[in-house]
């Protein structure tokens, strides 16, 4: 061949090349699956030509259907039914269920009933939150976010904070978790709950052992106080990751507040404040439809839910954008105080140092949690010190015909909506149920794809992303919470850049002793 | 990090509630010794999953896995296939690997059903659209996909080849420690061995002494329409009690919390079909020899085969309702 | 045998219910004997499996009839008060009733199930029950329940 022919060729071949490459407009890069807290999740990040963050889509892969499964049971079977929605909180779905009950026999539960309903419910909170605290999303703040990944997990927690405060923290959740046991049969997926009342009664001895429990879980709350003030809050670096603006998002709160606007994590009204802290809604929670609705995309098998009366406006903040949130965050933000004294200290102690009410740093989740688990500890101590709590007293029978109700508690993660339909027998016809990470769903989402989008750029990836990316969704706490175990190192990692034809073109990992490593 | 003479374990999770995950950790310290023996090489919960690296493993080379949830999209079904083909041991870890547990009543609805309800028709959810999640869906250039929902629930023995079955929603500490510690002792059962005594739970319930020899039910209780008796056994209170036809292992927990056993441990050995075998149980013991007076009597049991198939419709000798029109099911 | 046979639309044309028939040894299955020796005619569509008495029918055999491809399910046995073993049948009687919701809940037609206290003399009783169920059936069409060949494992040990 001539060499000008073989020019020519080359060019039309460069030329199509060039083309090709061109109609390649986004490179995407998957993280799968998320860890350290829910099972099943994927992010999916596609960038632009110049490798900056087109869209990054956080996806949940599930789903299963127990609002459709759940016509034609009996509605008393729903608490132990809806439970089997998430094995880490089933206590959440057990009492949402319960309240449906009352409310759709119209029948009050006894006070010492109440009392024992609200006891279990507080030690449920302190369980669940130091969990979340001490082995999902606690490590990335105690140990730091940009600390070697081999550290940032349980071990490294207790590496900072001692051998003795790991023990401490398993054996404080299997005491809390053997209080819920005694009076609930299982701890995972307890039996108690019966409309107007609870099934079974607390014997003096018992009363008495929880009450050396309670004394234990105030203790451990002012220590995790403690842990959090030492670690977390003497160090500027990690304040200034907090208030950052990647970690930022301006919507409105939602929470369950008793008369005095204190979160009661078992019992109230619902209240939302807008982005700029005035009260925008409070109203029973019979009402809920006429405020909460509930969005579909494609590309995820959760729905988002958004204020109804503001209108969805895609994935925003701001006080036009019916975007909400709810859970630790959103509780404080809220409320005007808490309700216990230890508890309420804190919370002053909090809006002073990040500049007053309310706070849209993500991220202060996490100290927000551990106030809310002092403020469990504290309700736990003054239930298991009342003498009702030994009553006989714990049931009242139904005498109504059932129709519908509505039942609704603060999960760890945020406000749980329980709504029952039932024919006279009392089997179900409608079940709708708004899970607490639904709420906070599109804000995760938006969380999620501003990390993405301030972290990434031109095409680089590296292990800072890895994890600062899912500390953007690891901060919501999303039900389905992981267990807590011993891991032998740190999580391994590993980020696949892809071509639009689904081919691998490179790998960076990230190995359980933290090395980074590109294929 | 792995370590040749430590065997290697793994746990993975399908449409499940995180409860048995839990359920390991509530060894809390007993699992320590456990961990100590074995090399955790995967747990997507906590360690990062990658597809690509259980691939590369020689097949066989995992000494056991333990699966828990049921198996309801494509993303599990090739998860499990792929977890068989690495795996010497694979254990059903739970209600819903073992019998289909309680997202198995959604056997009595298909796709088009729920998602009639969870995307339509819905009381708060807004979708003038009409929008549903796509497995495959092109978004301006981006190519973005979700697993497939199928129209079936199954366990995880309809689906691979499972040595042992650990049952339970969820499985006790008791139970799951046992048999980690037999698993790694070498001295294997026979496989298809339920790793929970095969006897009826009527047998360990503190409440035998007071089953009467003679137990007629003229009328069938609802827990919430009585006031249960804390020492009687719940079947002589006309309270519809799984007990007789359930396995024991549990040391009978939920009458310990003045419930009635709702039957999460399924048969006992030599029961093909547990529904079945609890409704004729209770069936047998109605007091009445008259048309009408039965029929009356078993309007008390309002929704059977929520009763007597919670934990274990997929697994049930019909599987599924018989919808109008199934969709296709990739079986 | 007739020619009122006429299949459903949609439903081949050849198509035969398929009835399991489970007569308890002391009252129906002398009925069908009788019927036989009588030359009394019915529908061809029954397959018979003789119990020794209708107490003895687990609902595990009902399921799997119609798991492994049974259109409709009959039971025969003594009238109340008959029964060769005191109690037998009216244990059946109250299972039947459960058993018939359950089916029900299962999308399987009240029609395909059907009890019936048939004693040894009746063999006309027994001809007009089974004729009327295969019509029922027949209208119904075939149940096709999708459930593959091979059922897992473990079935019924008596």
């Amino acid at each position: 061949m001539s060499d000008n022919k073989n020019k020519a060729v080359q060019e039309t071949l460069a030329k199509g090349a060039a083309k090709a490459d061109a109609a390649y407009m986004s490179r995407r890069i998957t993280i799968d699956p998320i860890t350290r807290l829910e099972g099943h999740g994927k992010i999916d990040i596609f960038l632009n030509d110049a490798g900056d963050v087109d869209r990054a889509y956080f996806q949940v892969p599930e789903l299963r259907g127990f609002e459709k499964f759940a016509e034609g049971r009996l509605a008393e079977d729903m608490p132990q039914i809806t439970s089997r929605i998430c094995g880490v909180c089933p206590t959440a779905h057990h009492m949402a269920g319960t309240k449906a009950l009352d409310d759709l026999y119209k029948v009050e539960p006894t006070g010492p009933a109440k009392k024992i309903r609200e006891m279990i419910y507080n030690v449920f909170m302190v369980e669940d939150h130091a969990i979340h605290f001490y082995f999902l999303g606690g490590p990335d703040f105690v140990v730091g976010p940009t600390a070697p990944a081999a550290e940032r997990n349980i071990l490294g927690v207790i590496g900072k904070v001692g051998v003795d405060t790991g023990k401490k923290v398993i054996a404080m959740r299997r005491r809390l978790r053997e209080v819920i046991t005694t009076v609930g049969g299982k701890i995972v997926h307890p039996v108690f709950g019966l409309p107007g009342g609870v099934a079974r009664r607390i014997k003096p001895e018992e009363q008495k052992h929880f009450q050396e429990v309670a004394q234990e879980a105030v203790e451990f709350g002012k220590f995790t106080m403690k842990i959090l003030e030492d670690v977390v809050l003497k160090n500027k670096e990690y304040v200034d990751l907090i208030v950052s603006d990647a970690f930022t998002h301006k919507t409105y709160y939602m929470g369950l507040m008793d008369e005095n606007n204190h979160p009661n994590f078992y019992d109230g009204q619902i209240r939302v404040v807008t982005p700029e802290g005035k009260e925008y809604a409070k109203f029973p929670t019979q009402k809920y439809l006429d405020h909460i609705a509930e969005h579909v995309e494609p590309w995820s098998y959760v729905k988002f839910c958004y204020l109804k009366n503001v209108g969805w406006n895609g994935f925003k903040d701001g006080p036009d954008s019916g975007v909400f949130c709810v859970a630790p965050l959103a509780r404080l933000n809220a409320a005007d105080g808490m309700a216990t004294p230890l508890a309420n200290e804190m919370y002053q102690k909090y809006f002073d140092a990040l500049g007053g009410k309310p706070v849209h740093h993500t991220l202060a989740n996490h100290w927000a949690r551990v106030i809310e688990l002092v403020c469990a500890a504290e309700k736990f101590q003054q239930l298991a010190n009342d003498p009702e709590l030994t009553s006989d007293n714990i049931r009242r029978l139904p005498t109504e015909t059932p129709k519908e109700g509505v039942g609704v508690v603060e999960a760890p993660r945020g406000t749980l909506i329980h709504h029952y339909k039932t024919d006279e027998r009392g089997v179900i016809t409608m079940a709708n149920l708004i899970v607490a990470t639904q709420n906070n769903s599109a804000r995760t989402a938006m969380s999620v794809e501003k990390a993405a989008k301030g972290l990434i750029s031109k095409g680089i990836v590296s292990d800072g992303i890895l994890n600062e990316v899912e500390m953007a969704f690891r901060a919501y706490d999303p039900c389905h919470g992981c267990a807590t175990h011993s891991l032998p190192g740190s999580m391994p990692l590993a980020v696949r850049i892809r071509d639009l034809e689904g081919n691998t073109t490179s790998t960076l990992r990230r190995d359980s002793d933290g090395s980074i490593h590109k294929e | 990090m792995t370590t040749n003479e430590k065997p290697k374990v793994g746990f993975y999770w399908c449409a499940s509630c995180g409860g048995c995950e839990e359920a390991v950790v509530d060894l809390a310290e007993d699992i320590l010794g456990v961990v100590g023996a074995v090399d955790i090489i995967f747990w997507p919960v906590a360690l990062d999953f990658k597809t690509k690296d259980v691939e590369a493993m020689a097949d066989g080379s995992i000494l056991a896995c333990f699966i828990n949830g049921a198996v309801r999209n494509s993303e599990q079904e090739e998860m499990v296939h792929l977890l068989r083909r690495k795996s010497k041991l694979v254990i059903a870890f739970g209600a819903c690997s073992h019998l289909g547990g309680i997202p198995g009543l959604a056997n009595l609805w298909d796709k088009k059903s729920i998602f009639q309800l969870v995307f339509h028709d819905g009381p708060s959810t807004v979708n003038p659209q009409g929008t549903e999640p796509q497995p495959k869906l092109e978004d301006q250039g981006r190519h973005v996909t979700l697993p497939e929902f199928f129209d079936t629930v199954r366990a995880l023995d309809q689906v691979i080849d499972v040595d042992y079955y650990m049952p339970g929603c969820a499985p006790t500490p008791k139970l799951t420690l046992q048999a980690l510690q037999t698993l790694l002792s070498g001295n294997l059962p026979p496989k298809g061995t339920v790793l929970s005594p095969d006897v009826a739970l009527c047998k360990e319930c503190p409440r035998i002494d007071t089953k009467p020899e003679d137990l007629t039910i003229t009328e069938f209780k609802r827990p919430h329409q009585v006031l249960i008796d804390e020492e009687k056994c719940l079947l002589a209170q006309g309270i519809p009690c799984m007990g007789p036809a359930t396995r024991g292992g549990c040391e009978a927990l939920c009458i310990k919390g003045n419930m009635p056993c709702s039957g999460c441990f399924g048969p006992p050995g030599r029961i093909r079909d547990y529904g079945g075998k609890i409704l004729s149980a209770l069936a047998s013991i109605v007091g009445s020899k008259e048309d009408a007076e039965i029929v009356k009597i078993m309007d008390s049991i309002p929704d059977p085969i929520g009763t007597f198939y919670r934990y274990s419709l997929p697994v049930s000798m019909l599987r599924r309702k018989k919808m109008e029109v199934v969709a296709s099911d990739k079986k | 045998m007739t020619d009122e046979k006429k299949n459903p639309k949609g439903t081949a044309e050849n198509w035969e219910p398929r009835i399991v028939c489970f007569f308890c040894n002391w009252c129906t299955y002398l009925a069908a004997d009788l019927a036989g020796t009588s030359r009394i005619k019915y529908a061809p569509n029954t397959r018979v499996i003789r119990v020794m008495c209708s107490g003895r029918i687990d609902p595990q055999f009902v399921f799997e009839a119609f798991a492994k491809g049974a259109d409709g399910v009959f039971i025969g046995g003594c009238h109340p008060g008959d029964c060769h073993y005191q109690e037998g049948n009216y244990k059946a009687l109250r299972r039947f009733h459960l058993l018939k919701r359950v089916l029900k809940g299962m999308g399987i037609e009240e029609d395909r199930f059907r009890l019936e206290w048939i004693s040894a003399s009746e063999a006309d009783h027994l001809k007009t029950a089974v004729n009327d169920m295969v019509a029922k059936v027949r209208a119904l069409g075939p149940l096709n329940l999708e459930i593959p060949a091979k059922i897992s494992a473990g079935e019924v040990s008596a």
